[in-house]
């Protein structure tokens, strides 16, 4: 066994997946490293929970590989694939206590009372739960419903944890909350673990790696600040996080005209005379207030049309001077917005940072 | 390699359950039904004769006759019935009148008994001796025997049938309607006719055509008070038992199948329009106070109940009066020397038995064959997922299946010298296993809707975790749908002590039931004896009943903690 395949946790190979005519994945591949904490990310309808099924042996691939620990386990069912899993619902057994409901899979496995009951208290006392073993499921909040979820998970100390959009059916306080949990448990434990969620943010905020899925493929395999900040596709630069879009033309040497104003950015392969499309972060912009924005490139400005108040910071909708209609979403700290006099009408220079431009073909999207 | 052996097992199970289910069905359902088919293009000796059976049937005058008589009687009986009962549920969903459990439990009592105790309580109240019989003649028919009686006794029959499905039809409303249709001005009636009305058409569709398929598939009403008012039910009946003709007995029968499957798929399609009605938006309607539209429904229902109670209690009465009308002084000989002399000492006992059996089996069956097919994933399966839709289809069919066809049907099968199966002829297995058939669809759908009520990852959580699904099945699925499974139980018993469809072609005499005995009682003369058994049939499934709510309430009590769950 070679190094690479030793660290290797999971790997995928060409998973393809059709209900009748309807195909949910097409050839997927993808390898997990040991301990790695792998985020799903996608919209509804993407795949990334029929992919996390098909690793768990719930559904059956049409066509692939699944390799688990150098085991081909592609047509193994549930029971004889190493893995925990905590869905959405919890599905606690409602009838079971806490104590039961974990101890459920180790009772199967012959230990002794003892034994059982220490394992039990250990893992309650993990997940911050340590005097809740009597209680019935319906007698907890839905934030300790999940940590029993998770705890039943990891009782038989499984090697890979699969969450199944764990936090969606919680409030966003208690989402929060659990985010850090779950990420420092996982850390301390070193599972591999695949986290499904269709909430980006979770996905940025808990991943070592992020997987994109749309229709049924992968767009982007990377890590969080890796894929917000160098999207691969103009879908991944859409999903994740907020994107100004610009329709342009490519006038040659890293140089592009949106509608009377020229922009530059670094030079890359694109073709004079092509319709493309600019995307930048609201964030990719200097302003004044770091100092006179006066010789810096790509120096712009436009009336405010709208603030977006979110709290610690504002998204300005802005008129671009030049930009025939097209307009801009423009990231302001709080303390920038009140320095700056940000308001509606008010004019603004700004300066575009070139170099975090990505440029995709307009008829790409 | 002993895991991989248990996963085999597992497998086995799951598959196997689904498959055997399929095939019970087969063997005991669709069988006995394709044999009546078949039995119908046969001669008396079993030749080949094409469609001359039915040619000699639709050419005789007693087709024409005893259709028309069975639409006229099944038309009359919904129309008299529906109304009624829709009154009666609107009174409980959408008025303000006090005791609403009560009557809502006086509204089901029809259901503990067999449908004969009306039709003797009619005999009783408007019969040739009856102290009403002016009020028929009054009425301007000339006796209750006949389409009167007929149409009485069904009513009260199929009552809380219909009232149950109004009951849920009505209980579905969204209140921001009325809510709008106030802000809006709008009177009362007119509330009533665009907003209630319209909701509750799907619920009043399907209370009729359960009515109405109810009473063309009754047997014994218009046996006992039908006169010479002959209905297609009869004419089987006079076929197979009079006659020993159980060519002509299956030609008759599959007549009767024609309206029945014709009701079963109008409903079907209903039931599956009216998901669509509904949001989880909705906000539930609740009634207020109105006093004078509460005073008028409270004396409707008040009405009603004291019919139901008069016809259960003159019934009651009837079987302890020495002779009816004319010695009114009270006695035991009915259940005594009544049964005796009938030579029916040994019903009672044996309904009880094959209801306790109907009760026990069936509710395993039933709720293990619904788990089968709901949770153990057979859909998935490539070599035996075609066993799911031919158990499905077939946990459906006996809702479209009058018990008189499904009585010949097993006749026809069973009494087949060539099947090996033969031996069940005339035993009591035979008769719970028609039973349980019978009465198969609305367990089934029970222990479904209780299923689907559980979250779908149980089973996948105990494989993550190693565990076979069966255990999980004994430990989470029976406790936590423990109710659902004794309501289904309570279901088959009560069902099983008051039928006759089914098993008045396959008793034999020591396995003479309750209910088919009132027919020999009542035919020999002996009403009195006749109304005897029918009170014994309704005490017990009454107690029983009783029995099986205590447990109930007893078990969600005690499972309080985790069942409603009190946040701490």
């Amino acid at each position: 066994m070679t190094g690479k395949a030793a660290s290797e946790a999971l790997r995928l190979e060409g998973i393809h997946k059709a209900f009748g005519g309807f195909i949910a994945l097409k050839s997927v591949d993808l390898a997990i490293s040991r301990g790695e904490l792998v985020c799903f990310v996608g919209p509804s309808g993407c795949g990334k929970t029929t992919l996390l099924r098909i690793i768990a042996g719930l559904e059956t691939q049409t066509a692939g590989r699944v390799i688990q620990d150098g085991r081909d386990v592609s047509n193994a069912p549930p029971a004889a694939r190493d893995y925990g899993i905590v869905f959405q619902s919890y599905a606690l057994f409602p009838n079971l206590t806490i104590r039961d409901n974990v101890a459920y899979g180790l009772v199967n496995r012959r230990r002794g009372r003892g034994e059982i009951d220490a394992r039990v208290a250990e893992l309650l006392k993990l997940v911050g739960l340590p005097d809740s073993g009597a209680k019935y499921p319906a007698q907890m909040s839905g934030g300790q419903q999940q940590r029993i979820a998770l705890a039943r998970a990891l009782a038989t100390a499984p090697s890979l944890l699969l969450l199944d959009e764990p936090l969606s059916a919680l409030d966003a306080k208690e989402r929060e909350r659990l985010r850090g949990e779950i990420r420092q448990l996982q850390r301390r434990l070193g599972v591999t673990t695949i986290l499904v969620t269709h909430d980006q943010e979770e996905a940025l905020s808990m991943a070592d790696r992020v997987v994109v899925m749309n229709h049924g493929v992968i767009e982007q395999v990377g890590a969080p600040l890796e894929v917000y900040e160098r999207p691969a596709t103009p879908f991944v630069a859409d999903f994740i996080g907020k994107v100004n879009v610009l329709n342009a033309t490519c006038l040659g040497s890293g140089r592009y005209r949106v509608g009377q104003v020229e922009l530059d950015t670094p030079v890359n392969g694109i073709a004079a005379g092509r319709a493309v499309r600019l995307y930048l972060r609201p964030e990719d912009r200097v302003l004044a207030d770091g100092g006179p924005l006066a010789g810096r490139p790509n120096l712009l400005q436009g009336a405010v049309r709208n603030v977006d108040f979110l709290g610690t910071f504002c998204l300005a909708t802005i008129d671009v001077d030049g930009f025939d209609g097209q307009s801009m979403l423009v990231y302001f700290s709080l303390n920038q917005a009140l320095e700056l006099g940000v308001r509606e009408g008010v004019q603004i220079p700004f300066a575009l940072r070139g170099e975090r431009v990505r440029v995709f073909p307009a008829a790409a999207s | 390699m002993p895991r991989r052996l248990s996963l085999l097992t597992e497998l086995l199970v799951a598959r196997g359950g689904v498959v055997l289910l399929a095939l019970a069905l087969l063997l005991f359902l669709t069988l006995p039904l394709a044999s009546l088919l078949v039995r119908s293009l046969e001669d008396r000796g079993g030749g080949f004769v094409g469609f001359a059976n039915f040619a000699t049937y639709f050419a005789s005058p007693a087709f024409g006759n005893s259709t028309t008589n069975t639409l006229v009687f099944a038309a009359l009986t919904t129309l008299f019935t529906v109304p009624q009962a829709f009154l009666f549920a609107y009174a409980i969903q959408r008025s303000c009148i006090p005791l609403k459990g009560l009557w809502r439990n006086i509204a089901m009592i029809p259901i503990l008994a067999p449908s004969l105790l009306a039709a003797l309580s009619f005999i009783y109240l408007f019969g040739n001796q009856g102290w009403l019989k002016f009020v028929i003649e009054w009425l301007g028919f000339k006796t209750v025997y006949g389409l009167p009686g007929m149409v009485m006794a069904m009513s009260f029959s199929s009552f809380p049938h219909a009232v149950m499905i109004l009951l849920a039809g009505l209980a579905l409303s969204d209140a921001r309607m009325y809510e709008a249709a106030d802000s809006l001005g709008t009177p009362g009636w007119r509330k009533f006719w665009t907003i209630t009305l319209p909701g509750a058409r799907y619920g009043l569709i399907s209370a009729a055509l359960v009515v109405f398929t109810m009473a063309v598939s009754e047997f014994g009403v218009p046996k006992v008070i039908g006169g010479n008012y002959s209905v297609l039910a009869i004419d089987v009946y006079k076929q197979v038992v009079g006659q020993q003709n159980f060519s002509m007995g299956a030609v008759v029968g599959l007549v009767l199948l024609l309206p029945a499957v014709l009701a079963f798929f109008i409903d079907s399609a209903v039931r599956r329009r009216q998901k669509a009605l509904l949001t989880a938006r909705s906000v539930p309607y609740s009634p207020r106070p109105q006093p004078l539209r509460d005073g008028l429904l409270l004396a409707y229902v008040v009405l009603i109940s004291g019919v139901l109670l008069l016809v259960l209690g003159m019934a009651v009465f009837g079987s302890f009066v020495k002779v009816w009308p004319y010695n009114l002084s009270l006695t035991l000989n009915h259940y005594t020397y009544g049964f005796e002399e009938a030579g029916v000492g040994n019903a009672w006992p044996n309904s009880v038995m094959m209801a306790a059996w109907c009760a026990l089996a069936g509710a395993a069956i039933t709720f293990a064959g619904a788990y089968w097919l709901e949770k153990t994933g057979i859909e998935k399966s490539r070599f035996f997922g075609w066993a799911r839709p031919l158990a499905q289809l077939q946990a459906m069919m006996p809702m479209a299946v009058p018990g008189m066809v499904l009585g010949i049907g097993y006749i026809v099968f069973f009494n087949s010298p060539a099947n090996p199966l033969g031996f069940l002829y005339g035993t009591m297995a035979i008769l719970v296993l028609s039973t349980v058939v019978h009465f198969y669809s609305s367990s089934h759908l029970t222990a479904v809707t209780a299923l689907k009520a559980l979250d779908n990852e149980f089973e996948s959580v105990s494989a993550s975790l190693k565990v076979p699904f069966y255990k999980t099945f004994w430990r989470v699925t029976v406790p936590v749908c423990l109710p659902s499974v004794i309501d289904i139980s309570r279901y088959y018993f009560v069902n099983a002590m008051t039928t006759i469809s089914a098993v008045v072609f396959l008793y034999s005499p020591k396995t003479t039931l309750a209910a088919i005995s009132i027919l020999h009682l009542d035919e020999a003369g002996n009403v009195g004896a006749a109304a005897a058994m029918a009170t014994l049939i309704v005490a017990t499934s009454a107690v029983v009943t009783a029995v099986f709510f205590f447990v109930e309430w007893l078990l969600v009590k005690k499972t309080q903690a985790w069942r409603r769950g009190t946040r701490s």
